[in-house]
């Protein structure tokens, strides 16, 4: 089976065909994303479905990783942290790093993107390419994943001369996006429905995830998926789960992350978090792997509800995952969570502990509700978030960039 | 299909072309925090960003069953908190406007109004700021053609959620008399088909989602049609 027809089982056979016809004025088109990693992380992830369904849509599509050493890492790992605002300076050796790095892989990659007719360059470690590709033909994307929404200025102005001759940009969502001389696009993330993370589990394969947990499978579960960091609020999380436990005894909670290890905040807010559900044992905290995919699946799956008790939010891909599953969402009312959760329809927005404790009350007394709230949930993302509808935009922006700046575009009759 | 395309087609007594539509959207870097920004943006920013605004949003990823259905309701409602102004705002229908400035005018006019009537409307801060937003839209070939008008019964319910958005709301852009494409076809065969075009005009596609509006198309078609063979 091809993966058009894998994703046209999930996705519907009218999605298909219209990426077929959208992508028919594009058909042998060469195309090169670039990124700094093959595997592990959202973008990667994304990549991997995306090319080969770009390939069988007749696109030529290439994807290249850029390579490097500790300082040009450490060097884009602060600026992913200082355009979601942290407010940290970049020493200058790290700057040489990152602009070194480009040029040394520049050598290597300058016949491939200069041929190209598109090129989509993601975050920022890539993002010096296109000044080092001074014959380039083809039209210059630049993806930004980051909630850029209030970067550290310094670091912004650097990384803007970069992105600044780009033909355009993508941000995930408006309130992102900077002030740029070209077209800003706004496409938001999507999941894939394949993947480990999403694809559809056995009752076994859930059962055996819970029995490796302890989890009571008679007993109401909330499961919180998401880095031990304080913008996710896991101290907010028991304090809710505590609160509602008054009135539901049998309650039990999972707040699952990983990551910890290499960050130092994020020791000290594991540490805070274990000191909060240290003397109820059914608070379950888990840290795990980054590639335990199927394990957050299958967590998710078990759940009765899901939480993102989020105090600030990027897009927040786990809500996403969460409504794949068909569960509601008590999401913190910030950022791209706006977006997913819709009170009394996929879930509930929450401001508080509180607020949280009363909606998780209300839908475990409520399971019809619950059931009905699940259903559309997933029909939501079946519409809206799938990667399906973000390929769909990718293509759209490729032909419109064809054709300029012009509000309508109209493909010739066939 | 442009507006000559359309003119020239149901001239010849041609088949119904059925296309297809995509939608990006685009950030236009204007924002307001203040009621008073939001009027001033809403002044000067390009009509395309209205239209996106009350309509391009039916195919952008959001959640089909909105509480209103236009972004500048929703925005007065949940950012500024002041459900007066939501309501009147939420009341206005695009297509019962001429063209996009008179409606960009009569909101201007109720945002006046409203900030006449309560002073601290001026200074409230609104605890979400409002993006302004554009967008493109790509317009494509399906391959599709439809011989006769019998052939919609059939065929509506096929057609994808955004192909209905095209021929349905967008053809209100592009027709000479602002009507959708069925009816601008319909009408090329004569006064034959004029009830069914009055049965599509009694259609709002403004209150729930394409595929909703594309079941009630659907239902509507089949059942005329079912009639006349009867």
């Amino acid at each position: 089976m091809s993966l058009l027809e894998a994703y046209a089982q999930v996705a519907g056979e009218d999605v298909i065909a219209q990426l077929q016809q959208l992508a028919a004025p594009l058909a042998g088109a060469r195309a090169v994303h670039v990124n700094s990693t093959r595997s592990g992380g959202g973008v990667a992830e994304i990549l991997t479905k995306l090319v080969p369904l770009m390939q069988e849509l007749g696109i030529e599509t290439e994807w290249e990783v850029i390579h490097g050493e500790g300082d040009f890492f450490e060097c884009t790992k602060g600026m992913h942290n200082t355009l979601q605002g942290n407010r940290t300076p970049l020493g200058d050796h790290l700057l040489r790093a990152y602009e070194q790095t480009n040029e040394e892989n520049a050598q290597r990659l300058r016949p491939t993107l200069e041929a190209a007719d598109f090129v989509f360059i993601h975050d920022p470690q890539p993002a010096p390419l296109l000044k080092l590709c001074p014959r380039r033909k083809g039209k210059w994307i630049w993806r930004c994943h980051i909630d850029a929404s209030h970067p550290f200025r310094p670091v912004w102005k650097y990384l803007r001369q970069f992105v600044v001759p780009y033909d355009a940009s993508i941000f995930s969502l408006a309130a992102f996006a900077q002030e740029l001389p070209h077209p800003q696009y706004l496409i938001p993330p999507s999941i894939d429905p394949l993947s480990d993370k999403n694809k559809t589990l056995s009752d076994a394969e859930v059962e055996s995830v819970r029995a490796r947990h302890g989890l009571d499978a008679e007993r109401p579960l909330l499961v919180q998926v998401s880095r031990f960091d304080r913008f996710k609020d896991p101290i907010g999380v028991i304090e809710a789960y505590q609160l509602a436990k008054q009135f539901i005894p049998g309650l039990q909670l999972v707040l699952a992350g990983g990551g910890a290890a290499d960050d130092p905040e994020g020791e000290v807010v594991l540490r805070e978090v274990e000191a909060a559900g240290r003397d109820d044992e059914d608070i379950h905290i888990l840290m795990l792997p980054s590639d335990a995919h199927v394990e957050i699946n299958a967590l998710q799956r078990a759940a009765d509800i899901v939480l993102q008790k989020s105090v600030r939010e990027g897009f927040g891909l786990t809500v996403t995952e969460a409504l794949w599953k068909g569960k509601p969402v008590i999401g913190g009312d910030v950022g791209g969570i706006r977006l997913q959760v819709i009170d009394h329809h996929t879930g509930f927005l929450v401001n508080t502990p509180e607020g949280a404790a009363l909606r998780i009350r209300y839908l475990l007394h409520q399971p019809e509700s619950m059931r009905a709230m699940g259903e559309k949930a997933r029909e939501f993302v079946r519409e809206n978030f799938l990667i399906t509808r973000h390929l769909r935009e990718y293509l759209t922006l490729m032909v419109a960039l064809r054709h300029g700046a012009q509000e309508r575009i109209e493909l010739g009759q066939g | 299909m442009g507006n000559q395309d359309v003119v020239s087609a149901a001239a010849a007594g041609a088949a119904f072309v059925v296309r297809d539509c995509a939608l990006v959207a685009l950030a236009t870097g204007r924002k307001a925090r203040l009621l008073q920004e939001f009027r001033s943006e809403l002044a000067a920013i390009d009509a395309a960003s209205i239209y996106h605004h009350f309509w391009g949003g039916l195919l952008q990823p959001r959640f089909a069953e909105r509480e209103y259905n236009n972004d500048f309701a929703a925005w007065v409602r949940h950012g500024i908190h002041d459900a007066v102004l939501a309501e009147r705002l939420a009341a206005l229908h695009p297509s019962r406007f001429a063209d996009l400035e008179t409606l960009r005018q009569e909101i201007i006019e109720l945002v006046d109004a409203r900030l006449d009537e309560v002073e601290h409307l001026f200074w409230t801060r609104a605890s979400q700021q409002f993006e302004f937003i554009c967008s493109q839209i790509v317009v494509f070939d399906t391959a599709q053609q439809l011989q006769q008008p019998a052939d919609l019964a059939a065929a509506i319910a096929g057609l994808s959620p955004s192909s209905i958005f095209y021929h349905f709301i967008d053809a209100r852009r592009r027709t000479p008399a602002g009507e959708d494409d069925f009816s601008f076809w319909l009408g090329t065969f004569g006064a034959e088909y004029a009830p069914l075009c009055q049965q599509l005009a009694g259609v709002d596609p403004y209150f729930g989602s394409l595929k909703e509006l594309r079941d009630e198309l659907a239902g509507l078609f089949a059942a005329y049609f079912q009639e006349a063979r009867q």
